[in-house]
């Protein structure tokens, strides 16, 4: 298993697969942050302590390997090209701060792609699970299960009044996130987002992806976590984000409800109109294309389009974006040559579904 | 308006992020978004600084309390042990150097802690199985006096017996792992 594989396997399991609740629910991450005692966190460290910590989970892959999961691969960051890091970027398998910022870095990852553990990023270990749909509870178990199993082998640097020691202080305890991707366009369009969002931030969590005006997400596509870590416990914190989203489901199906009752006609109209835009364009901007997946995905969801696969809007998001676009191309590409490739890739990808779709007449 | 990365292009793109219902502006030309794009709206970490704003909470601190001059030196001086940070390197960098630090900072922390989380200063969530042996049966049995204290309340003395020798085997269990473990 190569590089290569992970990068032309351009679509993980949480962007094709379906889940529950996943008409509105995309994914669901858990990610926990850990320390190793003996070393300095990453802020301060040496390069030689971040070698030795990169050379312990190498080690510890070798010797205990841990197969729940499947096969796992470790890759450093400073053997990737910059095209390679972004791609891995954009498929949420690393961050950002990993791939510039953490010349020591390095990242675990399984087959499959639902686990990946950041070495050095900013803590020693960040275990992360991405799961297609809603599922924080199996997300929060397997990451579980890989803590348990390095605990076995790692020293955690854990006090027992703060728990699990983090660089940054917001992390302390814990050290969760638990966070779900969520398909709004029903919220949006009936303009009900401005006044959930507050109401959310209200109860400890925190809505990200907001654009232009405080109100309007690239692809209405939101990212609901938590925002505390310390004094309550993981499950805790999953039951109470589990509630919120549970209410944001509950009130996105009855937007969507609402907005085929009063215009219906409207909304088939919107939706075609995308679906149009994302056949025949031979230029498309990221803004655009995701606002068009978003209202074809809603059209798919609300029974407009037929036969089209749900996992149209998650994968065209990630596989449109710079990184993978280049990848595609096979170099580096200007911001113009970027949206006619992007345009030809939707093209092809929906000619891929073509043959199935039957509108509505 | 200027694009606040470049300065030099016209903003094309404005973002409003609400976090915990703080609102913070960001005004970006067409060429800076684009290189921003994606990270913006797709990382797990948001793309503005917290540092600032963490620093901003630590140091709102002084000005509350001001008794006196000296305890602002006094963080001056500080510094842990282990990887020689000091509390204005913690102030300017928003990011512990080692684990030692929760320990050395810990009269600055307590304040931080409870307004970033909501008012809780303790861990109560997951203890590792391996090194934290002896804490699962220390809160078990401050779990246990609790409930010790509610039989009592509601009069059930038998139930409250039982517990009370729950409580004392497990004790004597702990002392006997210190003794042990010196």
């Amino acid at each position: 298993m190569s590089l290569e594989h992970f990068l032309n396997q351009a679509v993980s399991s949480w962007m094709s697969e379906e889940g529950p609740d996943s008409d509105i629910v995309l994914s669901t991450r858990i990610r926990l942050a850990r320390n190793i005692e003996q070393y300095k966190f990453p802020s301060l460290f040496s390069h030689e302590e971040a070698k030795m910590v990169v050379a312990k989970m190498e080690h510890l892959l070798k010797t205990s390997g841990f197969e729940t999961f499947g096969p796992m691969e470790l890759l450093k960051i400073n053997e990737m090209q910059p095209l390679q890091k972004r791609v891995l970027m954009e498929k949420h398998l690393i961050s950002p701060q990993l791939a510039e910022e953490s010349p020591n870095g390095a990242v675990v990852l399984t087959e499959n792609e639902e686990v990946s553990i950041m070495i050095n990023e900013e803590d020693h270990i960040r275990i992360q699970c991405l799961f297609p749909g809603l599922q924080l509870a199996n997300a929060l178990e397997a990451a579980n299960e890989i803590d348990d199993w390095l605990e076995d082998h790692i020293q955690y640097a854990f006090d027992e009044k703060y728990g699990y020691l983090t660089s940054c202080p917001t992390n302390v305890g814990t050290g969760i996130r638990a966070s779900v991707m969520m398909h709004l366009p029903g919220l949006i369009l009936t303009q009900q987002m401005n006044r959930i969002v507050p109401a959310i931030n209200q109860l400890g969590f925190v809505v990200r992806g907001i654009y232009g005006e405080g109100s309007e997400a690239l692809g209405n596509i939101f990212q609901i976590s938590n925002q505390i870590t310390l004094g309550k416990s993981e499950e805790d914190i999953c039951r109470d984000l589990m509630g919120v989203v549970s209410q944001l489901i509950s009130q996105e199906r009855s937007a969507r409800e609402a907005l085929q009752r009063t215009s219906n006609i409207q909304l088939e109209d919107r939706v075609f109109r995308s679906l149009g835009v994302l056949t025949n364009s031979r230029i498309i901007e990221s803004k655009e294309a995701a606002r068009c997946l978003s209202d074809v995905r809603l059209g798919i969801d609300m029974g407009y389009i037929h036969q089209m696969s749900k996992s149209i809007l998650n994968e065209l998001m990630i596989l449109t974006q710079p990184g993978f676009l280049q990848q595609y191309a096979g170099g580096q590409l200007r911001p113009h040559e970027r949206d006619i490739r992007r345009a030809a890739l939707i093209r092809e990808r929906l000619k891929m579904e073509s043959k199935n779709i039957k509108g509505e007449e | 308006m200027l694009c606040q990365e470049c300065g030099q292009r016209p903003a094309a793109l404005h973002f409003t992020k609400i976090i915990n219902g703080e609102k913070t502006e960001v005004n970006l030309c067409e060429v800076c978004a684009q290189e921003k794009s994606g990270m913006l709206m797709f990382s797990g970490q948001p793309g503005f600084d917290f540092n600032n704003l963490l620093a901003g909470l630590l140091k709102i601190d002084p000005s509350f309390q001001k008794p006196s001059q000296s305890p602002l030196q006094q963080e001056e001086l500080l510094h842990c042990e282990y990887c020689s940070m000091t509390f204005p390197q913690f102030l300017k960098l928003g990011r512990f150097g080692c684990a030692h630090c929760y320990e050395t900072f810990k009269d600055q922390l307590q304040p931080v802690l409870r307004r970033l989380h909501s008012g809780n200063w303790t861990h109560n969530g997951k203890i590792p199985k391996r090194i934290g042996g002896d804490i699962h049966l220390r809160k078990h049995v401050d779990e246990l006096k609790q409930s010790l204290q509610q039989c009592i309340a509601s009069e059930e003395f038998e139930k409250a017996a039982q517990i009370r020798d729950e409580i004392r085997s497990i004790e004597k269990k702990l002392a006997g792992n210190a003794e042990g473990g010196e």
